[in-house]
């Protein structure tokens, strides 16, 4: 019933779409996650950033429960994930996902694997899925390479189709699993350049990243994480300029000075 | 000067086509072609040689003489008043029969195999583990014999049959069952089965199309499963049964009339394509887990369900894993399908490559017959697959 609460808040910015609350999570004896708290607002772009290992990356595998919390709750715009597969493809539908190594379907052009989930999960007629499909690879600007097939495209290029892919579902949520880590130098800026244009047309955003530019132009709310714990979260302005922790500033003296 | 600069350029042309990399692989295969065709004549020029020694001419005209042998299992009219042309007919059915039969039986065994290897249900994992682990690690030629003499000592003798209902009867002669005689009107029947199968052929086209129109997904599989079915059962019923059967009864030893299958078959049949499918399962098994689990997280994340995950994500992709090495487990289970002899199936082997050897004493002929046979019926095989696999190949870039 808190829930409802929160929905039904008079201000409509402050809408929570996902919550999570006192989450542990454990592989095997290992401890990944300690006792998360976060709560996302709708249109709030978060920045995940720590050392590998730090959790960070399952923590937002946990929202759309490709990895199982064992204590704790999340609930992901009004459903809690549970062992009800029905609640976890309601949550997947709305929460779309863009990986470090792109997971494209090597066997179907781009065009077949932007089309795929809206034909057969949204029961989307096909010529509609596709309209929506250019319409998004022309957001992400590779129109021209719709019916291409993945492994014939730029790393950047694949990357950009996996952003459309998952916005041809038309999620309520975008979660970032370090988009930009497999990717050269010259192709981290226009999957940067996406995601930015994606921030401003108000997408709620989760990012686990180390492009710390893009959390101090984008991000409303940078969350620094060790050893499965949130140690810290802040405006990026107070984060990068006045870290409280101790941690936090080893962190980031060692990603910023080199 | 002018003189030095020319001589060894001359003396180098050997070496100058040698080192030249196009010129080179033509003369290797030059070489290599040479050497083929002159070992071919050796031995050919060798057997002509030894056979006139011996007085034997090299003639294929034995083969229209009768073969005075019997075969138990034949697909067309057959005795031992027919040719020996005939009885390599015979023996050729045979081996395709089981061959089909296996592959086919293999496929389904082995896929269910390989897919039980991967459940996470530890008592369904260790099971098939077990299975497969015995069944591959034996000959395949003990398996013949095993499940051979399982059924011809398990299964009582005709007098004692096991009946079914009183119209088929399980002896150690084989499985008797009645045999159906078509009457006109089942003519009928097949009609209406024939116009299902075309009706179905393009409901599954109207079923796509509606799909990509309106989204809507008609369950094409369970329409397609009542109209085959359902349809020519229904007629079949509507016409008052248009088809009269041939029970099998008992005179003296053994069971006259309807249809066997003879133990011999069913003992090669299991036996090959139980064996075949461990090998397979091992094979699919590999295929799946050869796919990237990000292909399935990423199936996943976008809300596809784990059936549908399966086959429109990750079985495409595994195909092009499973298929080249499925080819030679089908060409395994061909070829041994020959250890038939053991049991005394009346494939080729024991047919033109057996009996008949034995009788005319024409083993050149022979065996050339059933190697050329085994090799025709292999790269047919092969055909088939490679075109398969060409088809779902990946693009790469």
């Amino acid at each position: 019933m808190n829930e409802t609460a929160d929905k039904s808040n008079d201000n409509p910015e402050k809408e929570i779409v996902i919550v999570i609350r006192k989450m542990h999570k454990w592989y095997g004896q290992f401890h990944v996650l300690k006792d998360i708290n976060l709560n996302v607002e709708r249109g709030e772009k978060i920045v995940i950033c720590g050392p590998s290992g730090s959790g960070k990356s399952t923590l937002i595998r946990c929202i759309n429960r490709l990895e199982e919390h064992q204590d704790g709750e999340i609930i992901v715009d009004g459903t809690e994930l549970t062992n009800d597969l029905k609640n976890v493809e309601l949550v997947r539908r709305e929460v779309g996902m863009v990986f470090q190594h792109f997971n494209l379907f090597p066997h179907l052009t781009v065009l077949d694997n932007c089309t795929l989930a809206p034909i057969w999960v949204r029961k989307e007629p096909r010529e509609e899925a596709e309209a929506t499909a250019m319409e998004y690879l022309e957001r992400v600007k590779i129109p021209d390479q719709a019916n291409k097939f993945p492994g014939q495209l730029s790393g950047g290029q694949q990357q950009r189709v996996a952003i459309a892919r998952s916005l041809c579902m038309k999620p309520r949520v975008m979660l970032f699993d370090e988009p930009t880590s497999a990717l050269d130098p010259e192709m981290i800026k226009e999957v940067l350049d996406v995601m930015i244009e994606l921030a401003n047309v108000g997408m709620t955003m989760l990012c686990v990243t180390h492009e710390m530019g893009f959390a101090k132009t984008v991000a409303d709310r940078v969350i620094f994480m060790d050893e499965g714990e949130i140690i810290e979260q802040n405006k990026p302005h107070d984060f990068f300029d006045s870290p409280q922790h101790d941690r936090t500033k080893l962190f980031l003296s060692q990603i910023l000075n080199h | 000067m002018a003189e030095t600069v020319a001589v060894p350029s001359q003396r180098n042309v050997i070496s100058r086509l040698w080192n030249d990399k196009e010129s080179r692989s033509v003369i290797i295969q030059v070489l290599t072609i040479s050497l083929v065709f002159a070992f071919l004549a050796y031995i050919i020029h060798n057997a002509v040689v030894n056979l006139q020694a011996i007085g034997k001419g090299f003639s294929y005209n034995f083969l229209w003489q009768p073969s005075s042998y019997d075969i138990n299992q034949h697909l067309i009219d057959y005795d031992s008043r027919s040719t020996h042309f005939r009885a390599m007919l015979v023996g050729i059915l045979n081996t395709i029969l089981v061959a089909v039969c296996g592959i086919v039986l293999a496929s389904i065994v082995g896929f269910v195999l390989g897919v039980l290897r991967l459940s996470k249900n530890w008592i369904v994992n260790r099971l098939a583990y077990c299975y497969i682990e015995y069944v591959r690690n034996v000959p395949v030629l003990l398996h013949i014999l095993l499940v051979h003499g399982l059924i011809v000592h398990a299964f009582p003798v005709p007098r004692q049959a096991i009946s079914i209902g009183d119209v088929t009867f399980m002896t150690n002669r084989g499985i008797f069952s009645p045999k159906p005689l078509y009457e006109p009107l089942f003519l009928v029947v097949i009609v209406l089965f024939v116009l299902a199968l075309a009706f179905m052929w393009w409901f599954k086209r109207h079923a796509q199309k509606v799909q990509d129109e309106t989204g809507k997904r008609y369950p094409v599989f369970w329409i397609g499963l009542g109209t085959i079915v359902g349809i020519p059962l229904v007629s079949f019923f509507l016409l008052g049964s248009p088809i009269t059967w041939d029970v099998p009864a008992l005179k003296g030893f053994n069971f006259t009339g309807g249809m066997v299958v003879r133990p011999e078959f069913i003992a090669l049949l299991l036996a090959l394509s139980l064996y075949t499918a461990a090998f397979i399962g091992e094979i699919v098994r590999a295929g799946i887990l050869g796919i990237y689990y990000g292909q399935t997280e990423a199936s996943y994340a976008l809300g596809i369900n784990r059936g549908r995950t399966l086959s429109l994500v990750v079985i495409p992709q595994a195909l092009r894993i499973i298929v080249p090495p499925l080819t030679s487990q089908y060409l395994n289970l061909m070829k041994n399908s020959s250890l038939a002899v053991a049991i005394g199936y009346m494939d080729i082997v024991a047919t033109i490559g057996g009996i008949s050897l034995n009788q005319t004493g024409r083993e050149m002929e022979c065996m050339i017959i059933v190697l050329t046979l085994y090799l025709v019926m292999s790269l047919i095989i092969s055909m088939i697959m490679n075109w398969y696999n060409k088809r779902i190949k990946l693009v790469e870039r």
